[in-house]
């Protein structure tokens, strides 16, 4: 056997090239069948960036289509809830260039809860169907209110409200609980780069 | 001699100790008005309990606790509730909080209260509860409930208790003058925590650079097994980690909790107030807090009640608010300005301090960080400073957890080292707060997804069973059509219906109020009668569950059933008095009423009678029928009838046979029954 390698070596790096292709390729497909994801894992990985407010302003009816879109190669920057960060953290993600908001689809604001007005919610159930996390509680006839806990702020209970008694109102109010502190504002603190200068606008 | 184990960095500040060391512990007195801040502790803040106008004595409870990290919150002297909102408070934020506000009386005239000397006749639970409901809350300046604190998991053993009488910032005094003045209350403190924590050791940490306080310590200790530890001075040893790493070696691991190495730590001050709340009854109402600082004529220590106006305590020490530029509450590291000096001192209050200009100076502006590393060498957690600081500027949250932000102790001494004067602990506290904020809206998120998801399931599952639905209509209406067509050929199915009920009304008509009156009559028998059957099955379903509704399905049965009988007294009445006035008339004519009254006179007849008899009564007719039968088509074959007509009737004959054969079999179990 040996001497017929050591008699033939073209055939010999042929036929062992050919084993070992053989062999490879039979572990790489059953490796494939084995081991197959289910879906695009890019999908939820952009899912999980996306604020899942569901508010649909970048046009897609909740945040995995547009996640679904994103993963098909639609721009990255029109999801305004979840603002500039949100756009970075996508444009990571992906690799690619970070680009500013597109403000045909909306702004970037503070984050918001919807509020009834109770006394003149008339029951007419039309909020309840516009709401996409199911975060109004209500009954025909009966008076609605909102559970503000699991409101996303998506605006999108407001519109069908036909006596407009539905308002958008900061979730967070300024108040001890917010507050934290903030990063050290370098401009604020008059950063010289000698500190025994006086600064400029004393010595003006 | 105990080994003393040491921990990474540390610095040495001026101590600034001895200005308020001068006189002891003064008592600050009775202020006109007290501001009690409801949330004093980490954890949900305390309910009010009381209104405004309510008069309160010192020492009754105004605020309870409102879960488990809680405390309650007590009256420091007695008064009158003067009002119960929104106060600026000692908070770096400046923000209002929700207080209450008590007027004194200046008679501080105590609630009933009573203590238990004897604490070991009380079990752990006991005294617990007794620590939680007196209020105490971290006396060292955090603030963490005492109580929750020590109620540890029952399978943790704690090796060590730890006394803390560190007290490693500078000018801060509180507890080096009650560890001189009340030893022995601290002693017997510490007694009652190691009643609850039964660890096999108990040490009382204190630096070296109070001697006076280690003497007292030492003398009160005398004779028990409490080892009085004195250590050499350097920053941060106060922190409770790092006193836990100087006398034992153990480091809390990352993210953990001293009861994770098998220790408890607490403060001395904290141990005074144990002792108080157990042995006297007193709740936390008062504490020491340290005035200090140039802006005070005498600076010194005073037994101060909490809610007590910063700006009177200050008063007492002789402030001068020109000399005095930031008004600081705790110590020069870790402290934070207070936003105005009428703010109230709360249980974490263990130092005003109040200095001049020269004293602690603005700190000078920020420079460009120069990679010196001093930060590193300083940090006694450490951590990487510098590394953490480009991170936070850069936020790039990830990495900065991944350098374990979180563990930072935010002691300040790495902007003490810092030679271009960065406020890195600005840097890091507000990483932290981003960080958290970040997670909360990531479970928020992640809260709304899932509810979208089974949002969007519920409205595809309601959708697809409608569609089921109409596909089960449109199938079931292509039948009918069909069915229409091949047996009436083309004649229109709505047109049938409407005539159908054409027909219906004209025969309601035509029949009149006589016939109306005799159906409902029928109807309410028949109506009674069903419930009557379904109440007896509840009846003995009840009964062989041994419900102990029985009896009142009892009489249910029993008040249906004589409705039954007043239903059909009323329709054999009716049909009685019909026959007698319309019978002979209407009889020719209408021979379906005729059929239709026979019918419910044998109905009426059959009621009365018991289901045996009944059932015999089946029998017989059937045995009647089989009879005919049979004769029937004994006269087909006679007559030679078609083959078809006497199969038909040999097939009746074989069907009322075992007709009769299973009359027979009921009947003879209604008998058994």
């Amino acid at each position: 056997m040996t001497d017929l390698f050591a008699q033939y070596p073209l055939l010999t790096a042929l036929i062992a090239l050919v084993t070992l292709g053989a062999v490879f390729g039979a572990v790489l497909g059953f490796a494939a069948e084995r081991f197959k994801t289910e879906g695009n894992p890019i999908v939820d990985q952009i899912n999980a960036i996306l604020p899942q407010t569901q508010c649909g302003q970048c046009g897609h009816p909740g945040c995995r289509p547009y996640a679904e879109a994103i993963a098909n190669g639609e721009a990255i920057n029109k999801c305004p809830p979840g603002g500039e960060a949100g756009i970075q953290a996508l444009a990571d993600l992906l690799d690619v260039e970070a680009i500013p908001l597109d403000e045909e689809h909306g702004e970037e604001s503070v984050k918001k809860v919807a509020y009834i007005r109770e006394p003149e919610c008339i029951g007419c159930t039309k909020c309840l169907q516009a709401c996409p996390v199911d975060a109004i509680l209500g009954a025909a006839k009966q008076m609605h209110t909102i559970i503000t806990s699991e409101c996303t702020g998506c605006d999108l209970c407001v519109e069908p409200c036909p006596v407009d008694c539905i308002d958008m109102v900061p979730a967070e109010e300024e108040g001890l609980q917010s507050w934290h502190w903030e990063l050290p504002d370098p401009v604020a603190r008059k950063v010289e780069i000698i500190a025994t200068d006086a600064p400029r606008d004393e010595a003006a | 001699m105990r080994k003393i184990y040491g921990f990474h960095g540390g610095i040495h500040p001026p101590e600034n100790k001895h200005q308020s060391l001068r006189s002891p512990i003064a008592d600050a007195g009775i202020p006109p008005e007290l501001v009690i801040p409801l949330s004093q502790h980490i954890g949900a803040p305390s309910r009010a309990v009381v209104a405004v106008g309510d008069r309160v004595l010192k020492g009754q409870m105004i605020a309870e606790p409102s879960g488990f990290v809680s405390v309650p919150v007590h009256a420091p002297t007695s008064g009158t509730i003067a009002a119960v909102e929104d106060r600026q408070i000692a908070h770096p934020s400046g923000h209002a909080a929700p207080c209450i506000v008590i007027a004194s009386d200046g008679r501080d005239q105590w609630i009933e209260h009573g203590g238990k000397a004897d604490y070991t006749s009380l079990d752990k639970a006991e005294l617990l509860e007794r620590i939680r409901n007196a209020g105490i809350a971290g006396m060292g300046g955090a603030g963490f409930p005492a109580a929750v604190k020590l109620s540890v998991k029952p399978d943790i053993k704690i090796e060590t208790l730890i006394i803390n009488g560190t007290e490693c910032e500078p000018y801060i005094t509180a507890d080096d003058v009650l560890m001189r003045e009340r030893a022995g209350e601290i002693i017997e403190g510490t007694n009652i925590l190691r009643h609850i924590v039964q660890p096999h050791e108990t040490l009382i940490g204190i630096e070296d650079n109070k001697p006076e306080a280690l003497a007292a310590m030492r003398a009160a200790a005398e004779g028990s097994d409490i080892d009085i530890v004195e250590f050499p001075t350097k920053y941060p040893s106060g922190g409770e980690k790092q006193l836990i790493e100087i006398l034992t070696g153990k480091q809390v691991p990352s993210g953990g909790l001293p009861a994770d190495v098998g220790v408890i730590c607490q403060n001395v001050g904290s141990a005074v107030a144990i002792r108080d709340a157990v042995v006297d009854g007193r709740p936390l109402i008062s504490r020491i807090t340290t005035v200090t600082g140039e802006g005070v004529a005498q600076p010194q220590n005073f037994e101060v009640l909490l809610g007590t106006s910063m700006h009177y305590l200050l008063d007492k020490a002789g402030y001068s608010a020109e000399k005095n530029r930031r008004l600081i509450m705790g110590g020069p590291m870790m402290g934070f300005t207070v936003p105005s000096p009428d703010v109230p001192i709360v249980k974490t209050t263990n130092c005003l301090l109040a200095p001049a200009e020269s004293e602690l100076p603005t700190p000078p502006p920020a420079q460009a960080c120069i990679r010196c590393g001093m930060c590193a060498e300083a940090c006694p957690v450490t951590l990487l400073p510098q590394q953490m600081f480009w991170f936070a500027q850069g936020k790039e949250f990830e990495k900065l957890e991944l350098h374990n932000l979180f563990d930072c102790i935010e002691c300040g001494a790495c902007s003490w080292v810092c030679p271009s004067n960065i406020p890195l602990v600005q840097y890091y506290r507000a990483s932290k707060a981003e960080i958290l904020q970040l997670r909360r809206d990531t479970e928020k998120s992640e809260h709304s997804r899932i509810r979208f998801e089974a949002r969007q399931e519920r409205l595809a599952k309601e959708e697809a069973e409608k569609e089921a639905k109409r596909a089960a209509r449109k199938k079931a209406a292509e039948e009918r059509a069909q069915q229409a067509a091949t047996a009436g050929g083309d004649e229109d199915p709505i047109q049938a219906a409407i005539e159908r009920a054409k027909a219906k009304k004209a025969a309601q008509q035509a029949g009149g109020g006589e016939v109306s009156e005799l159906e409902k009559l029928e109807k309410a028998v028949a109506t009674t009668r069903k419930r009557l059957e379904t109440a007896t099955g509840k009846l003995e379903t009840a009964k062989a569950e041994g419900s102990d509704l029985v009896e009142a399905l009892q009489t249910g049965v029993d008040k249906t059933k004589a409705k039954l009988e007043a239903a059909e007294k009323a329709l054999h009445d009716y049909q009685q008095a019909n026959s007698g006035e319309q019978a002979k008339p209407a009889a020719p004519t209408d021979a379906a009423q005729a059929a239709i009254e026979k019918a419910m006179a044998a109905r009426a007849a059959d009621a009365s009678l018991s289901p045996e008899d009944k059932a015999r009564g089946q029998l017989e007719k059937l045995r009647q029928r089989l009879e005919k039968s049979r004769t029937k088509l004994a006269e087909s074959r006679e007559n030679g009838d078609e083959e078809k007509i006497i199969e038909a009737l040999e097939a009746t004959v074989e069907r009322l046979s075992q007709k009769v054969a299973e009359a027979e079999k009921q009947l003879q179990e209604t008998e058994g029954a």
